[in-house]
């Protein structure tokens, strides 16, 4: 009975999930370009693609960028979810309303609709974000031109990642908060610790589970992104300079219509994730038994 | 340090300087309360100046100096959105796409999910273990196989090859979600009414189908903004104009003139965005924790 239950299911996630990875598998090993893709007929090339990859000084240059990238995605998320959430818990309850509020306008912002809003908010002939730190005395950023630099342009992409990937982690974590005992906190501050003290050894360690499942969650998607750097950089200026892996991936195999190498990249690509992913999968399955 | 601690339940309550205490507690109250609002400023600041933008005359978004929010409000921008080159069908294609893959994977996914929730089997945890994963891999990596094998069967620029591309990313989380639900249903309920009489069969349509409808509205409206909202598979899948999804659309929207229309823009974006923010708003709380279930207890 539960075999046919779960049958549709399997059917379906083997039929275009299952079948396409085998063959991700089978044009990896063959030259599949634009003239094969016609002819439905790839010709065998053995390891050719993989050692085209790792002899690649932009693959190697493109994955150091895209880990430092989601370091930096990942370290600013968690800093900035776990502040505002401790933020939530000390503010009067109309201003959490308007806050929970906010965060989740920001949540369920689609990508695609935020990176159009980005590109306004940073055009270079009369974006609001210059003007606005230009009236902050930042600095003359009147007619700056954020798209100059390749790392202006991953510091636009990083603030677009980050600001829609708070909402989830602070919602969690305040979630998290409203289950450290009460009596654990009064406790620690009637013996006279400091706020920071009571957060470091009372808070985060019952916390631990929750920021180890978030922080590798945002590892694992961070490292894949495509949408935001792919939008906001835009084809016209996406270059070898600037690839992070989702980018690089779909410029090499796709776009220049060299499959049988973009399959290899993938594999490579999919194989880091699934190394990523191991220790997220098992937590989950633990937490599972334990419930 | 709290076994000391929780014997001395009493805190030592202030007799003195009671006043300046709160007053203290006031103050700092209002602080973080500035700080708050100073928060949702920046962060909300964005979905504001979209929406703001949509509403402004030209001569007001073109200007050097922004205008925070216009006393002149025009609906000009919608209407020139609306009358783009294949709005109307964009919109009509993400509609039928997340129409039938949100209906497809609600009914393949409760099978599943009533396997999981009130079944035993050998392989019960690989398949865990399966939705789990699934949810993990980078759609980036996937675009290549997807399309050399969809093309193959001739189902690249049709509607269905990315109908079931959507599936295998709805169903797992749908699968799960949808577990979480039926586990929240007492067993006893169910046995009761089997002792009634009814069968195996119809305890499940009497008692559990109304009990887990809540949790099915939840999860399908979640599928609906991920399909949505999905972008990379539409652009690879669909290179017709007007066998595209309103994602695709909107990303084509700046094209390759050199002086963007921003209102045109907005309008369009605040468009696409609505249905979602909607909708997010109705189930945010029931599904947000799916991903972290066990971490959280919700």
């Amino acid at each position: 009975m539960p075999y046919w239950l779960i049958l549709p299911v399997l059917a379906t996630v083997g039929a275009i999930l299952g079948y396409p990875l085998y063959w991700l598998f089978k044009l990896s090993f063959e030259r599949y370009g634009l003239f094969e893709l016609i002819q439905h007929k790839g010709v065998g090339v053995g390891w050719a693609n993989f050692g085209s990859v790792i002899h690649d000084p932009v693959f190697w240059h493109t994955l150091a960028r895209t880990v430092i990238f989601t370091a930096a995605n990942v370290g600013l998320t968690m800093v900035l979810g776990t502040l505002i959430a401790l933020l939530l818990v000390q503010v009067s309850s109309v201003i959490r309303v308007l806050l929970t509020t906010g965060l989740v306008l920001v949540w369920a912002m689609p990508p695609v609709v935020a990176v159009q809003v980005w590109l306004w908010m940073t055009n270079f002939e009369n974006g609001v974000v210059n003007y606005i730190l230009t009236k902050l005395h930042v600095g003359d950023y009147m007619q700056h031109d954020w798209y100059a630099s390749t790392f202006s342009m991953l510091a636009l992409v990083t603030a677009l990642i980050v600001w829609g990937a708070i909402p989830f982690v602070v919602v969690t974590v305040y979630a998290g908060l409203s289950q450290v005992p009460g009596e654990l906190v009064e406790a620690a501050e009637i013996d006279g610790a400091r706020p920071w003290r009571v957060f470091k050894d009372v808070t985060v360690p019952i916390l631990k589970p929750i920021f180890l499942i978030l922080t590798s969650l945002s590892i694992i998607w961070d490292f894949g992104v495509f949408t935001q750097p792919f939008l906001l950089i835009g084809q016209s200026r996406i270059d070898t300079s600037n690839y992070v892996m989702g980018t690089y991936l779909y410029e090499q195999g796709y776009f220049f219509h060299d499959f049988g190498r973009g399959a290899a990249i993938s594999i490579l690509m999919l194989l880091m994730v699934a190394l990523l992913s191991v220790f997220y999968v098992r937590k989950m399955v633990r937490f599972d038994e334990v419930r | 340090m709290s076994a000391q601690t929780q014997i001395a339940p009493a805190p030592i309550a202030p007799t003195v300087g009671r006043p300046r205490r709160s007053r203290r507690r006031r103050l700092t109250r209002t602080a973080w309360n500035l700080v708050g609002i100073l928060v949702l400023v920046v962060l909300a600041f964005p979905v504001f100046w979209m929406i703001s933008t949509a509403f402004k005359p030209d001569d007001q978004i073109n200007s050097l100096t922004p205008t925070w929010f216009s006393l002149h409000p025009t609906l000009a921008h919608f209407g020139d959105a609306v009358h783009r080159p294949f709005f109307w069908d964009d919109v009509k294609n993400s509609l039928i796409i997340v129409g039938v893959t949100v209906a497809l994977s609600m009914a393949l996914a409760f099978l599943a999910a009533v396997a999981l929730a009130k079944f035993r089997f050998t392989g019960q945890k690989l398949f865990i273990v399966l939705m789990i994963g699934i949810q993990m891999l980078p759609q980036a990596g996937l675009i290549i196989p997807l399309f050399v094998v969809l093309r193959r069967y001739g189902q690249v620029n049709t509607l269905t090859g990315v109908i079931f591309t959507y599936m295998t990313f709805v169903l797992p989380f749908s699968v799960w979600t949808l577990r979480g639900f039926l586990l929240g249903i007492p067993r006893e309920l169910e046995e009761a009414a089997m002792v009634d009489g009814s069968s195996r069969l119809g305890a499940f349509v009497k008692i559990l189908l109304p009990l887990v409808a809540p949790g099915l509205v939840a999860t399908s409206i979640f599928a609906f903004i991920t399909s949505w909202n999905e972008y990379i598979f539409a652009r690879i899948l669909l290179n017709d104009g007007a066998k595209q999804t309103a994602t695709v659309w909107l990303s084509y929207f700046t094209g390759t003139s050199r002086h963007t229309d921003w209102g045109g823009l907005m309008a369009g974006s605040t468009l696409i965005a609505i249905p979602v923010i909607v909708f997010f708003l109705l189930v945010q709380r029931k599904i947000a924790f799916g991903l972290t279930a066990g971490a959280v207890k919700a």
